[in-house]
This record gives structure tokens, C-alpha cells and sequence, in this order.
């Protein structure tokens, strides 16, 4: 067993126990911070394979952005301990449904993927990782490239349409009002008479 | 393999580092510091005065906006490193093709961020 194997056992042994603590933690915010540690295990896996830009986005994206989501929702769900851990034998029967399918396929593709004899990753042209998917996709997958940023497009506009709401009478600032003011607009040098007042 | 794995040697002593810190800075508190517990002392403190409720609330869905549109424009940042890592390599007809298929892409983000900016999603009411 060399230094790769022994890395890549206990990685991968850290992401089961992670996932594992996903799904068993009771109280939700541990959950997504288990969750975090099964990502940042997958990312140490994904170095494992040499697909370091993937790790390296992995952690950036899922750690660094999907999570603090997920732990918004978490957040804003306004939990009750209680009322969670309900209803657990009445969606265990389509859970393990789930899980067994699940099962099923992952044999079937294992055994499928012992008859292929080609590498799991296609040639590159770069032994570096960025420029290699850098050559591929810019050129190559320009199409699949610009529908990622129309799906990009579509959920900034979808994300807007859902949440935005303007709530009415709420006073914003103004900068271009506030800088344009001047003292003649608001201001009046009045010289008063010792006794007499000001009129309005 | 293992040339590759010596380069995140680093990376490795540092988290290493990291685990024995912290688990050490647990275990001392845990053996050293006197523990004495009372109702007053665990209970949830809020400048000087009683806590009203839970941690748990509601908040704004705000939140949660701005969140999903950083997302969106990380993500656009991750599309950029490969281009501006592999764009001055490529053969000169390649790279022009792919520095304009980068430029359609920001182009397409603009229009979401001008559609975002106009409608008011960055200001905080």
C-alpha cells in the first residue's frame, strides 16, 4: 500500500463518515456542517484523481457559497425539533425504495465500468489541469459553455423573481439628490431686526 | 501520482497542524479549565438582559438573494480562470475564438446584472 492508497483511504473513509453524519445528525445545522467536511473530503479525493482545478472549484463553490445557502435555509426554516423527527417511519418505506434503486445502479455501473479498459478521463492536451479544460472548453464545448451562462442567466432572473419584493413607503437614499443639493435650495440668510421675529 | 501528492505535502502538514491545535485547544478546556456549572452561567446571555426568544427566527429573504447572486457571479469568476490561464497558449485563430466565446458569456451575465441592478435586487431597503 503506497502513500496514494493510504490518502485515499482515509479520505474517502472521512467523506462516508461525514455523509453518514448528514444524515443521522439531529439537529440540521450540524448536518450542513457535516456536509461542508463531506465536501472538502471530495475535493481531497478529486486531488486524489489529478482533477485539481475541480477540487479547487469544489471548495471555492460548495464550501465557499452552496453551503452558507444551505445553512440559510437551515436558518429560515425556523425549525421544530420536534415536529422534524415525526413522521420518520411513515417516509421510511419510499426512502429505502430510493436507496435500494440507488444501490442497484451504482453495481450496475461498477460492473459495467470493469469491461472498459479505456482511462475514466479523456486524453488531454495540457498536462496542466486549468489549461487542459481550458483548451477544451473554450474552443471545443463553446456551446455548452454559453448554455451554462444562460442557465447562469436564468436563475439570477429566476432568483429575482421569486424573493424580490418592494415593500411600499420604505424612503431610500437618493445620492444623486443628496449630492446635487445646494445651500441656495435650502437655506435663507435672513437678517432680523433686534425684537421683530421671523415671518414665515 | 506520488510527485503530485508531495506538492500538497503543505497543504497536508497545515491541516494536520490545524487538527492538533484545535482538538488540543478542546482538551485543555475540557481537563484544565474548572467546571462549575450553574443555570445562570449556561443559560443564553444577551446584553444585559434576559434573552426574548429563540436564535431561530424567520429573517428576510434578502438574505438568501444576495447569497444566490453571489453564487452566480463566483461561478462566472470560476469560468474565468481557465480562459485567462490557457487564452495566451492557444494558436492565434483558437485563441480569438475563445476570448469571444468568453466575451458572449460575460455578455449574456451583464444583461442579468443590468436586469438586477434595474430592478433594485442590490439595495438594501
Amino acid at each position: 500500500m503506497g502513500l496514494y492508497d493510504i490518502a485515499f483511504y482515509i479520505i474517502s473513509a472521512i467523506t462516508v463518515l461525514a455523509a453518514v453524519g448528514v444524515v443521522a445528525a439531529r439537529n440540521p445545522v450540524h448536518a450542513v456542517l457535516f456536509l461542508i467536511l463531506a465536501f472538502f473530503n471530495a475535493a481531497g479525493l478529486m486531488v486524489l484523481m489529478g482533477a485539481e482545478f475541480l477540487a479547487m472549484l469544489l471548495v471555492v463553490v460548495y464550501v465557499g457559497a452552496v453551503a452558507v445557502l444551505f445553512l440559510f435555509v437551515v436558518m429560515m426554516l425556523d425549525v421544530d425539533f420536534v415536529r422534524l423527527r415525526q413522521g420518520f417511519a411513515q417516509y421510511l418505506p419510499a426512502g429505502l425504495v430510493g436507496a435500494i434503486v440507488l444501490l442497484v445502479e451504482m453495481l450496475v455501473v461498477t460492473q459495467a465500468a470493469k469491461d472498459i479498459r479505456q482511462p475514466m478521463v479523456a486524453e488531454l492536451r495540457h498536462p496542466e489541469n486549468v489549461r487542459a479544460i481550458g483548451y477544451e472548453l473554450y474552443t471545443d464545448y463553446a456551446f455548452y459553455f454559453q448554455a451554462c451562462g444562460i442557465i447562469l442567466l436564468i436563475a439570477m432572473i429566476g432568483a429575482i423573481v421569486l424573493t424580490l419584493r418592494h415593500h411600499p413607503n420604505v424612503r431610500r437614499q437618493n445620492i444623486a439628490r443628496q449630492v446635487g443639493r445646494r445651500r441656495e435650495d435650502s437655506m435663507e440668510i435672513v437678517s432680523v431686526k433686534t425684537g421683530s421675529g421671523v415671518e414665515e | 501520482m506520488a510527485a503530485l501528492l508531495l506538492e500538497y505535502l503543505p497543504i497536508v502538514v497545515f491541516m494536520a497542524l490545524a487538527t492538533i491545535l484545535g482538538l488540543g485547544f478542546i482538551l485543555a478546556a475540557a481537563i484544565v479549565a474548572p467546571s462549575n456549572p450553574d443555570a445562570e452561567k449556561v443559560s443564553a446571555y444577551e446584553c444585559g438582559f434576559n434573552a426574548f426568544d429563540d436564535a431561530r427566527m424567520k429573517f428576510d429573504v434578502r438574505f438568501y438573494l444576495v447569497a444566490i447572486l453571489f453564487i452566480i457571479f463566483d461561478l462566472e469568476v470560476a469560468f474565468l480562470f481557465p480562459w485567462a490561464t490557457s487564452l495566451m497558449d492557444m494558436p492565434k485563430d483558437v485563441s480569438i475564438f475563445a476570448f469571444w466565446s468568453m466575451m458572449v458569456f460575460l455578455g449574456v451575465l451583464t444583461v442579468g446584472f443590468v436586469y438586477e441592478w434595474k430592478k433594485g435586487a442590490l439595495e438594501w431597503e
